[in-house]
């Protein structure tokens, strides 16, 4: 939920990264983090196992600039997604104000997307979301892999709502920031309407 | 969305941070911070030194998550304390409606003096943040900041980066 400071003139919002197991939601933000320079940007804090799988959440602030005289810092997060590790990915979203679903463009994650992204309605339904309504990007990630599904038919499978469908390969930073700024975007809109 | 923005005025932000300082100085602790449960730390007061305030706010708030979701799981509705401590550095946190209050103490303090005293302040900010949310419910589109925002003024955010 965003969160407005009226004395330190700062907006916080939360943009959670959510998708399969390795479809590379920890490869963006460790994209946007090598990238940006050192003062927009906090420590990347990463919870992960000892094989570097997400295994509580990822987190990064990231300040962007002011508008209208505030400073606007989003931070964002990414959700284990290892299917067992479910509970924890539940929590994460609690309080999100945008989320870009990482699908993986291969042919044999296509269930895996499509269990995901299941998972991830339910999950902001659980915490009162609505889903028709909240802010969301949809990234098709790994373009550059031999096996990749059409984009045209994983938009077909997993579009939901006429939201922006953004090809990226994570590992070069393709597509990467372009999917943030979709999703900050909306964010940012839907204060303006509120 | 499931809830509106909370807005925090100047007034009730340095009410705050004046309950964080006494705080600080009853329990003999090096910092005290008040984080929202979704990990955005709200108030700051004591002794920074580099520690990165940010990332401790969102950590106590997946530490807190984590902790509740065990609680659950056993039938509790929460757990409305955690403690960790260290050779040098402890922590304690409370858990008070949506904000967590966190505080940061070494061997000038203890365990005992630190929950005594934030339990005492616990019903003040209580009753600070229910204000802030009936304020937060009941301001008007006009009083946000952002009603005039334009597409140029979202897409200049980025050129920075």
């Amino acid at each position: 939920m965003t969160f407005i400071n009226y004395a330190s003139r700062e907006i916080n919002c939360k943009i959670v990264y959510y998708g399969p197991g390795l479809c590379g939601k920890t490869t963006n933000l460790q994209h946007i983090y090598d990238s940006t320079a050192p003062q927009a940007k906090g420590k990347l804090i990463s919870l992960a196992t000892e094989t570097d799988r997400t295994l509580f959440f990822d987190f990064m602030p990231l300040e962007l600039g002011t508008v209208r005289g505030f400073k606007t810092r989003f931070h964002l997060y990414t959700v284990p997604g290892q299917v067992f590790y479910e509970a924890s990915r539940k929590l994460i979203l609690k309080g999100v104000d945008g989320v870009v679903f990482v699908a993986d463009s291969q042919e044999e994650r296509m269930d895996a997307n499509i269990e995901s992204l299941y998972n991830l309605e339910e999950n902001l339904r659980a915490h009162g979301y609505d889903f028709t309504k909240i802010p969301y990007v949809l990234q098709l990630n790994k373009r550059d892999l031999p096996n990749v599904v059409p984009s045209e038919q994983i938009v077909s499978e997993l579009q939901r709502k006429g939201e922006p469908v953004i090809e990226a390969v994570a590992s070069t930073g393709m597509g990467v920031f372009d999917t943030l700024k979709a999703v900050a975007k909306q964010v940012l809109t839907e204060l303006r309407k509120s | 969305m499931a809830e509106s923005p909370i807005l925090i005025r100047e007034q009730r932000y340095h009410e705050i941070k004046a309950v964080l300082a006494r705080l600080r100085l009853d329990a003999s602790a090096r910092l005290v911070v008040l984080v929202d449960k979704d990990g955005q730390q709200i108030a700051v007061h004591g002794d920074l030194a580099d520690l990165d305030t940010t990332s401790l706010a969102s950590l106590v708030a997946g530490n807190v998550a984590a902790t509740g979701g065990m609680a659950k799981l056993l039938g509790e509705r929460e757990f409305p304390t955690l403690s960790h401590e260290g050779d040098r550095e402890s922590i304690h946190i409370s858990v008070i409606g949506r904000v967590l209050l966190v505080v940061v103490f070494d061997h000038r303090s203890s365990l005992g003096l630190v929950k005594l005293r934030s339990k005492q302040v616990s019903h003040e900010l209580a009753a600070t943040f229910s204000e802030i949310e009936r304020e937060s419910v009941s301001k008007t589109s006009e009083s946000l900041p952002f009603g005039d925002i334009t597409d140029e003024d979202i897409d200049s955010l980025f050129s920075q980066v």
